[in-house]
């Protein structure tokens, strides 16, 4: 899968006695038992990362437990997190909380890798496809208004400062990653203004990278081929709500919301979590849920914090045990548990790797 | 008026079965009875057949817009002629390159005239000012054709990964994130509106109820995205609940659109009927034409409560493969018949729509788009042999 952490930041300043400290939100779901197992496998892995765990609690309207986590990132620099269930029966004015995370931290950036997993069986092989997706505005400005009863509007926000930011994150990563394709993802022929800014930015960065082929696509249109021929896609630049729908899509193709891990990156902060935001709440605690996601999460977490030998050896580890048939849990039409695909990952582990805590 | 218009031209046979011939102005009982026909049955395919019928045929508006949209469309009137199909259609250009809107609006009154239309895709220049609305669009909310229905099935002969869907797909075609409105307050941050409203949503969830009803579907899943826009599309999941309550036989239940459209790349057969606003409508019918076999096989059609627009559904110009022969004509065939079965035509529907599904189950025709290499005439000749094989008189022998 190789490293896929992009943009080449310093690592941040946590790093005592050469270990790292990184926030840890379990969210609320199938967040808690996964992140135990993470929790878990760093330790038998020997993993200098120590967690500070913050939870918050869904239920509450106070802002408290957000500005505590939001604190504890911006002091540690690196967080894992879960979903955060946003609960319908709260009124209109109580925000997702992960939202708020995202805007406050300036988490401008989700990038989402989707590759086939081998061992997994989809219906589509060899997508390769790099989605990164504008995190902060968008559709996702979280401002509407009822002027007239009956009435509601929404506004979608899109600036050039953040076009041109996500941009040229977009086109940096490319080139970074050797990748040679970029395809703009928009409807600007309805938003003229709106996505027309958008791709006009992206236009404008385009100009500055010669050798990266820059092409456009229509969303509907791009939903269309990803489902017919997706291999045709490489990198793909979008706003954030039509981010949100590629990047189910492609997810779908890869094999699934278990499989796929996304990472959230701001200019000093990065947030990791699976990519289709989860929260499972229907499979939570019944130890049926699929671990790949956050555990390929925490490798992405582990490449960001320059840990690449730990991050190599658990992801090579990941991906012998989801070559196994019979490990596969429910969503990948199998039968294993998740604490069977975790021991299997520690199995892995020793049995290839250095010293570990102790012996299973 | 109209209808005072229709009665006078009525042949004399008639008249007396009306109770004209006696007593009052046979305008006024014509345009109340007519009046009240119409308002009583607005819905679903019930929409009583347009006034434009003389002499036992129908005029449609023909639309044929840009890229492949003539071709096909000069292949559906090739067809109806060889099958002796009592409409006459009243061609309509729209020219896409020039800024006035007269011709949009010639094509509006003419299917306000005829109340049904059959259209190709117009394009929408993007070098124009943003002033420059897509003409598509405004066609649609000046004609109020709220309901967008689009049924993607799988059609036997055609090879794709996913067997035997079955999904109705019905979005509100008028507001929602395409009412093209957007300003640029502040230089470099420009603001869109997404308009939701409580008459609209009502309106077209009650359409999907109705009809999910008269198909004999038993689920309707809404799809929105109220976790983050809470207002607008929690105003929209609010009113199908409302509606919902009405339809105690037809179970609902919501989705949201990134979850929604993972599902369907995943496990499409357990959607039923979906009812969503615009934008989602516009992905998830793309989606699911994808699914199915590709843009050249899934026919739309939008209702409104006095006119109805028939056209392929995911509205693809192709302008790449405009007048090479290579285009699909199986979606405009099927659109055509759509049109058909809206005009009570349903015989000469059930006749072409047979010969169609005949000519898929040929992979040799199978233009390049579904991974053959057959031409679109080839196509549109074997559609024609199957009704000569299989139906009654045709014009002449091919």
């Amino acid at each position: 899968m190789g490293d896929c952490a992009l943009i080449k930041h310093a690592p941040p300043p946590a790093k005592y006695g050469g270990r790292h400290t990184v926030t840890l939100i379990p969210g609320d779901g199938i967040g808690p038992e996964l992140l135990t197992h993470v929790r878990e496998l760093f330790r038998f892995c020997c993993v200098p990362v120590d967690f500070e765990i913050v939870s918050i609690d869904s239920k509450s309207t106070s802002d408290d437990d957000m500005n505590n986590a939001i604190t504890a990132i911006r002091r540690n620099g690196v967080a894992l997190k879960g979903n955060i269930e946003t609960n319908h029966n709260l009124p209109p004015s109580h925000i997702s909380r992960n939202n708020i995370l995202r805007t406050s931290l300036d988490l401008y950036a989700n990038v989402i890798h989707c590759q086939t997993l081998p061992g997994v069986r989809t219906r589509h092989r060899d997508v390769d496809i790099i989605i990164i997706r504008e995190n902060t505005e968008g559709e996702y400005s979280s401002l509407e208004h009822e002027n007239v009863p009956g009435v509601v509007e929404c506004l979608k926000i899109i600036t050039r400062k953040k076009s041109l930011r996500i941009a040229e994150y977009a086109f940096n990563a490319a080139r970074q990653n050797g990748r040679r394709r970029v395809t703009a993802v928009h409807k600007a022929n309805i938003m003229k203004l709106g996505d027309g800014l958008f791709l006009q930015c992206c236009k404008e960065v385009a100009a500055g990278y010669p050798e990266i082929t820059f092409d456009s696509m229509i969303v509907d249109n791009t939903t269309m081929q990803l489902v017919s021929k997706p291999q045709q896609f490489d990198v793909m630049v979008m706003p954030n709500l039509y981010g949100s729908v590629i990047s189910n899509v492609c997810a779908g193709l890869v094999g699934g919301p278990g499989l796929v891990p996304g990472a959230n990156y701001g200019k000093d902060y990065a947030v990791f979590e699976t990519a289709t935001r989860n929260t499972g709440k229907s499979i939570a605690n019944k130890n049926i849920a699929n671990p790949t996601a956050t555990l390929l999460a925490s490798c992405l977490m582990l490449d960001h914090l320059r840990l690449h030998g730990y991050a190599s050896m658990i992801r090579k580890a990941i991906l012998a045990t989801v070559s196994e048939t019979r490990l596969h849990t429910a969503d990948l039409g199998g039968q294993g548990t998740t604490s069977e695909v975790v021991q299997s990952v520690m199995r892995e582990i020793e049995s290839k790797g250095p010293r570990t805590s102790e012996q299973i | 008026m109209a209808a005072s218009s229709a009665a006078l031209s009525l042949p004399k046979v008639f008249r007396p079965v009306l109770g004209l011939g006696r007593s009052g102005n046979p305008a006024k009982v014509w345009a109340a009875a007519a009046s009240c026909r119409r308002e009583k049955s607005t819905f679903v395919g019930r929409i009583i057949p347009p006034p434009a019928k003389y002499g036992g045929r129908h005029t449609v508006t023909l639309i044929p817009g840009d890229g492949i949209g003539p071709e096909l469309l000069n292949h559906v009137r090739e067809l109806f002629r060889f099958s002796c199909v009592p409409v006459d259609f009243e061609v309509v250009n729209v020219n896409s390159s020039v800024a006035t809107e007269d011709d949009i609006h010639n094509a509006i009154t003419a299917i306000r005239r005829n109340g049904v239309a059959l259209k190709g895709n117009i394009e929408t220049n993007h070098n124009m000012p943003p002033s420059h609305k897509s003409r598509n669009n405004l066609l649609r909310t000046s004609l109020d054709l709220f309901a967008n229905m689009m049924h993607c099935q799988s059609l036997p002969g055609v090879q794709t990964r996913h067997k035997n869907i079955d999904i109705i797909i019905i979005r509100e075609n008028t507001e929602g994130e395409y009412s093209s409105l957007e300003h640029e307050s502040v230089s470099g941050v420009v603001e869109s509106l997404k308009i939701i409203t409580r008459y609209n949503s009502l309106r077209i969830a009650d359409y999907a109820f109705r009809l999910a009803r008269e198909k004999g579907r038993r689920r309707v899943t809404a799809v929105h995205k109220a976790n983050i826009m809470k207002l607008a599309d929690g105003l929209f999941l609010q009113c199908c609940k409302e509606v919902a309550s009405g339809y105690p036989d037809i179970q609902f239940d919501s989705m949201i659109v990134d979850n929604t459209t993972m599902q369907l790349v995943s496990k499409p057969h357990q959607f039923d009927v979906m009812v969503m606003p615009n934008l989602y409508g516009n992905v998830v019918s793309n989606v699911c034409a994808g699914l199915v076999g590709g843009p050249g096989l899934v026919p739309g059609a939008n209702y409104g409560t006095n006119y109805a627009v028939f056209e392929t559904a995911t509205r693809n110009t192709g302008k790449s493969i405009a007048d090479k022969n290579i285009a699909n004509p199986t979606a405009m065939l099927l659109a055509s018949c759509l049109m058909l079965d809206h005009l009570r035509l349903h015989d000469y529907a059930n006749m072409i729509r047979g010969a169609v599904l005949t000519t898929m189950n040929e992979t040799r025709l199978h233009t390049a788009d579904i991974g053959g290499q057959g031409t679109t005439s080839e196509v549109v000749q074997s559609v024609m042999k199957n009704i000569q094989s299989g139906g009654p008189l045709t014009t002449e022998q091919i």
